[in-house]
């Protein structure tokens, strides 16, 4: 689903991510771990297309399309989701009528007709029961005023309602509390199946004892320094990153 | 007498003169320059009543004694008021045989503002068949009006065919004197709009200046007068979302408005005049305004909506006069900025009578270089118990070289009023916009929502296709603005 090969990245001409080669089959969950300065969130910002972030080198490819290509509105609408570490607060835009606007972009792309407010309503209320959140997350304006936990419940309500092939979760558990983390975890648990891959970027190994990772890739100075199974970010949290990164 | 009639003569050009006052040519102006022979020489022109000549005399003794407001928060140089021709002839627009004829850049902001074609046409003035003709549009208005008593015609016919009613109202809300350039529109105006709605009436339609002005290009200081007679009903809207561009830099307009026991007079603007050129500013529309209401029967009401987005320097502050008891003024403002556009803008509610409301929802949009100042003055007299306000200003800014200020004014001489005022500034950013692309949602789109969000108070009290016109159109204001 997703290949990077050999990428190099940064931004401002400063080259952060030095060679990095990953490959996500669909079903698979990936962990990228890493200390403060590893490349992890240079990582997320050139996966997601943000406009201040470049490739200087290597290639990604999305379903065998050249991701770095495409615009963030593209990879989207392509199936790619970004769940943001710090979601933007957007005052005045209802966050239901948010989630449908995208939810119609999709339908367009797709050759369908929009869904009126009504129906989308229904879907809304369908996923909300399942991620077992309050209404609130409908009347509120998207993530205004929003606590660190609320933004994070209200960016896995999004990708409920997108449905992406592929979701990178970026420090997703920072700044929860652990009934937060826990819900969060099991939405994310929910929203999986056979036919979509996630990407865990994390500093703490706490959020994998919720989801649990087939793969998980340790990231320092820019380069994957070591990959394992799940039982890497054990000895991680056992022994530190030092333990990986120095021995290099 | 006779001295006076061949100085006013040697105003007038000679060949218009020859041929007399009611002559269609279409160059006919008078030379430059201010003087009461030019005032009388209009007030001839037009064959108007004695008291109108009055009037306008009188505006021009203050006016002599007037100097330009320096007080607003906007920066242009001197006005040579000698310099300017005070009286044109309505002209007619030129016909364009097809719309190609019309300038790319025009039908460009017709097609993202998504006007059908056959509205494009009336707009820019092509040659349309006969049935989607304004004119006879305008013609099947007025007659649907009339049935019902209502009078919509312009000034100038006012005065020949209903002088009474001019008379006993013109100048009763905008005093003659009570600014520089209310005072230069009461010598010196030459058309505008009247409305005259009879006691009991609700008007079948909404009123619009589109209907009027389509034929004839707008004047440089139109005078609009409407007045609502009890227990009656009119919602009025001016201008229209499509770009206009005059030859007159210089627009002093004055619009009063008049209620009488339980009526309402909704007022819907849509301004979007030429701001001039984006990068320097250069030959945009300088626009001040004096707008007025009074509500001077009891349980009466006015309610201001104003979506702004062009000239070069906007000066307005529509406002009221809450008289009558019970009584309730209303202001709800968009104003964009962006370039070098320069606006302050605003309003007054001024409470007289018992138990007066007012209501005050001003959002502003600044991007660019421009500059965006909210001014508004709240007083309260002391005779008007139990008066409340509500004020709510909120600035949006795009980008980091433009500017928004509020200057709230508040006084109260009765204690047991309510006054209440919450302000607000927000940015749209480009982390915003990134958000919603990296959910799908096209850029555009993304700064409609943004900015619908940010004026949804405002134009949820705008006639439905009005309020989605205005909208597109700040959206492709800004589109270029953001990022």
């Amino acid at each position: 689903m997703l290949e990077i090969k050999d990428l190099h990245a940064g931004f401002d001409g400063n080259e952060i991510i030095k060679g990095i080669s990953l490959s996500v089959k669909k079903g698979e969950i990936h962990a990228v771990m890493g200390p403060n300065g590893s490349g992890k969130s240079t990582m997320a910002k050139i996966l997601s297309g943000h406009p201040a972030y470049e490739a200087m080198g290597g290639e990604i490819l999305f379903n065998g399309e050249n991701l770095l290509e495409m615009d963030a509105e593209q990879r989207s609408l392509a199936g790619i989701f970004m769940g943001f570490q710090y979601p933007v607060e957007v005052p005045g835009v209802n966050n239901a009528e948010f989630l449908r606007m995208a939810h119609n972009a999709r339908r367009v792309k797709a050759g369908e007709e929009e869904m009126d407010p009504l129906d989308f309503d229904d879907l809304l209320s369908e996923k909300m029961n399942m991620l077992g959140m309050e209404k609130k997350y409908k009347e509120r304006n998207l993530n205004d005023g929003f606590s660190g936990g609320e933004k994070k419940k209200n960016e896995i309500l999004q990708m409920a309602i997108l449905e992406p092939k592929l979701a990178i979760l970026d420090e997703t558990d920072s700044g929860l509390d652990i009934d937060a983390l826990r819900v969060v975890s099991e939405g994310v648990n929910k929203l999986r199946n056979e036919n979509n891959a996630l990407i865990l970027i994390t500093h703490y190994q706490r959020l994998l004892d919720y989801i649990k990772p087939d793969f998980v890739h340790v990231l320092s100075k820019g380069k994957i320094v070591k990959s394992g199974g799940k039982g890497l970010a054990l000895e991680l949290e056992s022994q530190g990153y030092d333990w990986v990164t120095t021995e290099n | 007498m006779a001295d006076e009639q061949n100085s006013v003569s040697s105003i007038l050009e000679d060949k218009t003169y020859k041929y007399g006052f009611t002559t269609n040519v279409e160059s006919e102006t008078f030379a430059k320059g201010l003087t009461e022979e030019v005032i009388r020489a209009i007030s001839m022109k037009k064959n108007e009543p004695a008291f109108m000549l009055d009037f306008r005399l009188r505006a021009f003794e203050k006016w002599k004694t007037m100097k330009p407001p320096e007080w607003p928060n906007v920066h242009y140089p001197p006005i040579d008021f000698q310099n300017i021709s005070y009286y044109s002839a309505p002209k007619q627009k030129k016909v364009l045989d097809s719309l190609d004829e019309v300038d790319p850049e025009v039908l460009r902001t017709f097609e993202k503002l998504g006007i059908p074609l056959d509205e494009q046409k009336k707009l820019a003035n092509v040659a349309v068949d006969a049935v989607f003709d304004s004119v006879s549009v305008a013609t099947t208005h007025k007659k649907k009006l009339m049935e019902v008593g209502i009078i919509f015609c312009s000034i100038s016919e006012a005065l020949q065919e209903y002088p009474e009613l001019v008379e006993e109202y013109l100048g009763t809300v905008v005093p003659v004197g009570d600014n520089f350039y209310a005072a230069l529109n009461s010598a010196v105006f030459t058309d505008g709009s009247f409305v005259y709605i009879p006691p009991d009436t609700i008007s079948p339609m909404e009123i619009s200046t589109y209907f009027r002005i389509n034929t004839e290009e707008t004047g440089q200081f139109e005078r609009t007068l409407i007045i609502c007679a009890e227990n009656s009903y009119v919602s009025y809207l001016e201008g229209c979302t499509a770009p206009q561009f005059d030859t007159n830099q210089l627009h002093a307009a004055v619009v009063e408005l008049v209620t009488l026991e339980n009526a309402e007079i909704k007022y819907s603007t849509v301004q979007n005049w030429y701001a001039g050129d984006k990068e320097t500013g250069k030959g945009g529309i300088y626009n001040f305004v004096t707008k007025r209401g009074k509500c001077q029967g009891n349980n009466s009401k006015i309610s201001w909506t104003q979506v702004e987005t062009g000239s070069a320097i906007t000066w307005k502050y529509p406002s009221c006069l809450l008289l009558g008891d019970n009584t309730t003024g209303e202001f709800y403002s968009v104003a964009l900025t962006n370039g070098h556009m320069q606006a302050d803008t605003g309003t007054k509610m001024i409470h007289i009578g018992k138990n007066t409301r007012s209501s005050i929802i001003s959002k502003g949009i600044s991007a660019d270089y421009s500059s965006n100042s909210y001014r508004g003055q709240v007083k309260v007299g002391k005779n008007a118990t139990n008066a409340r306000n509500y004020s709510q200003c909120d600035s949006l800014l795009v980008g980091d070289k433009c500017s928004a200020h509020t200057f709230p004014y508040i006084e109260t001489a009765n204690s047991s009023v309510q006054v209440e005022h919450e302000a607000a500034t927000s940015k749209i950013s480009e982390d915003q916009l990134f958000y919603f692309e990296s959910r799908g949602i096209s850029r555009e789109n993304a700064i409609e929502a943004v900015i619908s969000g940010f004026c949804k108070e405002v134009f949820k009290q705008l006639p439905m296709e009005f309020a989605v016109e205005a909208q597109k159109l700040l959206t492709l204001k800004l589109e270029d603005s953001v990022g």
